[in-house]
């Protein structure tokens, strides 16, 4: 999984984070944060390793 | 197989604690439900899931490439296969190199088996192959809980083959009870030594030695000649495989398939909620929208294609980013837009007519 960006993004009603919008091969994509999702996982794995880092939230 | 076969088979099954129906574990095994598209080309660099649903290719290391196609050619009783066409070829196989087909279970489909236990079922596994030529490929049990894992090897010809293979019961390593990957099958078509270069694990489960995983095999990206077809795949609980449980019903099978992919595709100018603007740039639909199957996991969302929002008064604005919060029942969606909207207008959120626009919710193992 090729992950080449990844920031959080808030709720607009909560201003709570809610999600993290990342590139993945190629393709943008809404994440929950869910550790079910396999996506989450791979970003969470990878940020572990050092080799991603998430943004901070507009 | 005769129908004296079949039965005593069956009854085998049921002796050991499987049979009946609902016996197979594998989702869409006739390759019927394809939302990603039927076919796609190019595949090689990186793996996911392409046409068929439910069917992943792994792939690491290798030039070879593939289209992978949802295809007509099926045995007697069957409509579809998933068939694999090498379009660019590899021949210099370096260590780490594999190509594989796999399907993910989860824990909580496979707790029948009473893995882990002292009652412990047998896996019976058994599906149709067709090649252009002569091949020999591996179709592997693995226990991500317990890393784990068993391989047996199958033969390929010109002409479609039933394979039925019995992998014994393991009374180590219970799966977990949740949605979480617990069993893949895997079918290895394509390795390098890391994975070869052992003595083949087919007769107990055993921790996993990387070398013994699919040890025997051909390389189906040995030439741009190969290609590979499989369909009627089944897992069930018993030491005999039995005839493949066909799911008849369309509707059924894809409901099925939908609890790990959904995909809305815009049909003429499709409305996708109804939003109130917050700002200038940014709306938010308050209303969630159900999906027709509850999913495994909160999924991934994706759009594709041109979307918009329209006020009803003649006024458009074309999307420029998604925002929204996605569970496994359903998601809300939030836009922004450039500049323009009128802060408490209420805005149609719609995918474009002909632009083939699609929105995504993946939540695979």
């Amino acid at each position: 999984m090729n992950i080449t960006s990844a920031q959080y993004r808030k709720d607009i009603v909560s201003n709570n984070i809610v999600s993290i919008q990342a590139t993945i091969d190629g393709t943008e994509m809404s994440v929950p944060l869910d550790p079910d999702n396999r996506h989450y996982a791979e970003i969470l794995k990878q940020v572990k390793e050092g080799t991603l880092t998430i943004k901070d939230a507009d | 197989m005769s129908k004296a076969a079949e039965l005593a088979n069956l009854i085998g099954n049921i002796n050991a604690g499987g049979g009946g129906v609902n016996r197979n574990v594998i989702i869409n095994g006739a390759m019927k439900v394809a939302q990603r598209g039927t076919s796609s080309t190019g595949i090689g660099a990186s793996g996911g899931f392409f046409t068929c649903d439910r069917w992943a290719i792994d792939v690491s290391g290798t030039d070879g490439r593939l289209t992978a196609t949802q295809d007509s050619s099926a045995p007697s009783g069957f409509a579809n296969s998933l068939k694999f066409d090498c379009t660019t070829a590899d021949t210099s196989i370096a260590s780490g190199e594999f190509l594989t087909i796999q399907h993910r279970i989860e824990g909580q489909n496979v707790q029948s088996f009473a893995k882990g236990t002292s009652d412990a079922k047998p896996f019976a596994v058994s599906f149709y192959v067709k090649g252009n030529a002569s091949a020999t490929y591996v179709a592997e049990l693995y226990d991500n809980d317990n890393t784990r894992q068993i391989s047996k090897t199958f033969n390929v010809t010109t002409d479609w083959t039933r394979v039925e293979l019995t992998y014994p019961a393991d009374t180590t390593g219970a799966f977990d009870d949740d949605n979480a990957l617990s069993l893949y099958l895997i079918i290895w078509l394509h390795a390098g030594s890391t994975y070869t270069s052992g003595t083949l694990n087919s007769s107990s489960w055993a921790s996993v030695t990387s070398a013994n995983r699919a040890a025997g095999i051909s390389s189906f990206f040995d030439s741009t000649d190969r290609t590979f077809f499989i369909t009627g795949v089944q897992l069930e609980v018993g030491q005999n495989p039995t005839e493949f449980e066909h799911i008849n019903n369309f509707g059924e099978e894809l409901a099925r398939c939908q609890r790990y992919y959904q995909v809305f595709t815009e049909s003429g100018d499709t409305t996708f909620g109804n939003a109130v603007a917050y700002s200038g740039n940014v709306g938010y639909d308050g209303t969630q929208q159900i999906f027709p199957v509850e999913m495994r996991a909160s999924p991934t969302r994706s759009t594709s294609g041109a979307w918009s929002v329209s006020d009803g008064l003649g006024n458009q604005f074309s999307i420029t980013a998604y925002y929204g919060n996605n569970t496994k029942w359903g998601y809300q969606l939030g836009f922004g837009v450039s500049s323009g909207l009128t802060t408490g207008r209420f805005y149609n959120i719609r995918a474009l007519s002909g632009s083939g626009s699609q929105l995504i919710f993946d939540s695979e193992l």
